[in-house]
């Protein structure tokens, strides 16, 4: 009777053991080495077991680290901004505008087209298209609407914001998209029962509801923007950092410790950013 | 005075083709409690939402109150709409739920709020002012609902099925508040159900639908008493649908008219023979049922004229009846339909 009882004790914790060594193996592990490896002492050929502050000192106390810091929330800020205004749009087209069950999953998997290749190849392909004797340059030029190649299109910030909004709009609309198939639409019938127009159904009714998804696709963007290292380096052609990109040049420099530090100091900042708007949203209904 | 509601010839067609409203024409006079009775499929929500402006019209005219309102937008009509399960904005507390409309006409804050007050005290609500819909029960939820239309102090308040998410008890509290407030407020409601018991205990005027059409719109007691065809005697319950004693066409008797008579009893006046297949113990009724060769007859028997006469399931007895609650029925349109179906060659 004794065993049987202990057995039963130990059965949830059985149930849970699958997930826990999972998440121990390949989130907590790594992020506990992180930590431990940024306190070390590095030089240039090997790393020192050691306790130092000097990383963090680094990072916090460098005008260049704080810049690069400050244009990477740039990035995430402006792409936030451009991807929920064009992902709510096309959200609310889909949902609310097209009533054919079959048109709406035909238009949702068109959006997802994109995605059948990596993301290199997409961002690549802007090359080719806005390059200094690019597609788009060689047309403008044609047309006469430009008498010299217009220099911003690539290899800028101005590439680095477009090649992010194209790559990460379809992460803001489906979560949006799906927050809207829920919301009842006898609440709109309800609204313009009470005299609400167009617009006021849109700000009393439809955006308060869609809240969840919006801030769904709010983490998935600025987490990957923060974290981005791939598409600044290429689309800035390397006149652009962000704090993915120091660290990756600090791995290459083998200054593994001083990456480690960099990596604690941006996960921090991701966290109090998703923090910040889980605050302000309550998603809890969506999951 | 002009009438509340007027149709006139009203149809409504969908796309498919589907006709759900047939060219109906019905005027609700003021101040009038009215029910949309049928059964699933008859187009009496269809004809809820032409009145209330959220389904266009196909062909014909709305008018309420003498004005014509046919394409105007839902807010413009004066109407306002309790919906089914309610349909309350969940990210709103009960009190913007009810001030919504004051908030779109531009209403400042302070004094919507103090009118929203007002009409959540009159549905006995004020207590959960700041709840959540979700915070609340089924019934609070359709108070809040109904404060909500009532708000807009429309000339009509349209409600689509609004007692059948509650459960037997509430929806009998609810029914008696509805009556209460439509006669307090002195306006006309316009109530869609399925259920003949509530449109008995509520309306002034039954609109009684099949199959998109209007086959009688009469009080209550006229709905009752003369059935126009056996759809709405077996609608609305409490009949026998038998075929005339004369000859031809069908006929409506009162199941609490009909009494039971023993098979060797001389029989004066129409009658029908058969055998007990039912008895039911109802408490001030019993209600008897006979297999008999025009289908299940019914009689409803006071328990103290059954137990003078017991009968038991397999008894033999004759179904009587006096010529005065004898009722004769118009053909159904469905009924019609129906003949038309069986003989394909009448019909060619």
């Amino acid at each position: 009777m004794a065993g049987s009882g202990t057995a039963a004790r130990l059965l949830p914790y059985l149930q849970v053991a699958p997930l826990a060594l999972i998440l121990g193996v390949f989130l907590v592990v790594p992020i506990l080495t992180l930590v431990v490896v940024s306190f070390f002492d590095y030089d240039s050929v090997r790393i020192i077991p050691d306790f130092v502050w000097t990383n963090y000192a680094e990072v916090l106390l460098s005008a260049v680290t704080w810049r690069t810091y400050a244009k990477t929330v740039w990035f995430a800020a402006l792409v936030w901004a451009i991807t929920l205004f064009i992902g709510f749009w096309v959200a609310y087209f889909l949902a609310f505008h097209v009533r054919s069950r079959t048109v709406q999953t035909a238009l949702f998997l068109l959006c997802t087209i994109p995605f059948w290749t990596s993301n290199i190849i997409r961002m690549i392909s802007w090359v080719p298209f806005l390059g200094r004797n690019g597609l788009l340059n060689q047309a403008l030029l044609g047309l006469g609407a430009i008498d010299r190649p217009l220099e911003f299109l690539l290899f800028s910030d101005f590439a680095v914001v477009l090649a992010f909004v194209h790559l990460y709009t379809l992460f803001m609309v489906v979560p949006i998209f799906n927050t809207m198939m829920r919301i009842d639409r006898r609440l709109v019938e309800a609204a313009v029962d009470a005299g609400a127009n167009a617009w006021q159904v849109l700000t009393n009714v439809i955006i308060p509801l869609s809240k969840p998804g919006i801030a769904i696709g709010s983490i998935f963007v600025v987490v990957l923007v923060m974290g981005d290292f791939i598409t600044v380096r290429l689309m800035s052609g390397g006149q652009s950092a962000s704090v993915g990109l120091m660290i990756y040049n600090q791995i290459s420099l083998l200054q593994y410790p001083a990456a480690a530090a960099n990596a604690v100091v941006l996960l921090a900042i991701v966290l109090l950013m998703v923090g910040a708007i889980l605050r302000v949203v309550d998603i809890r209904r969506e999951l | 005075m002009p009438h509340d509601v007027e149709l006139v010839n009203v149809t409504k067609r969908y796309g498919s083709g589907a006709v759900a409203v047939k060219g109906i024409s019905l005027r609700i006079p003021a101040a009038t409690y009215c029910c949309l009775l049928g059964p699933s499929g008859c187009g009496k929500t269809s004809t809820l939402r032409m009145i209330a402006g959220h389904e266009s019209v196909s062909s014909g005219s709305v008018l309420l109150a003498g004005r014509e309102v046919t394409d105007l937008p839902p807010a413009k009509r004066g109407t306002a709409m309790m919906f089914q399960s309610y349909a309350l904005f969940p990210h709103l507390d009960c009190l913007d739920n009810v001030a919504f409309s004051l908030k779109m006409r531009g209403v400042p804050k302070a004094e919507r709020r103090a009118r929203a007050l007002h009409f959540l005290k009159l549905v006995d609500l004020e207590r959960y002012a700041s709840r959540l819909p979700a915070q609340l029960s089924g019934g609070q939820q359709q108070r809040v609902a109904l404060a909500r239309a009532l708000i807009t102090e429309p000339r009509v308040l349209l409600l689509d099925e609004p007692l059948s998410a509650l459960d037997p008890f509430l929806r009998g509290r609810m029914r008696e508040e509805l009556k209460r407030l439509q006669r307090e407020l002195g306006i006309s409601f316009v109530h869609v159900t399925h259920s003949q018991e509530e449109a008995m205990a509520l309306s002034d005027l039954v609109v009684v639908m099949e199959g998109g059409e209007i086959v009688q719109a009469a009080s209550p007691r006229d709905v009752f008493e003369r059935p126009a065809t056996a759809f709405v005697a077996r609608f609305i319950g409490g009949h026998n649908v038998l075929p005339a004693p004369a000859g031809d066409g069908t006929v409506a008797v009162r199941a609490d008219r009909c009494r039971l008579r023993p098979p060797d009893a001389e029989t004066y006046g129409p009658h029908l023979p058969g055998t007990v297949s039912a008895v039911e113990y109802q408490g001030p009724v019993v209600r008897v049922a006979l297999a008999t060769a025009a289908g299940e007859a019914v009689a409803m028997l006071p328990d103290d004229v059954f137990h003078a006469a017991p009968v038991a399931p397999g008894d033999a007895a004759v179904l009587a009846w006096s010529e005065d609650d004898m009722h004769a029925l118009a053909p159904s349109p469905s009924d019609a339909a129906a003949a038309t179906l069986t003989d394909p060659l009448a019909a060619a």
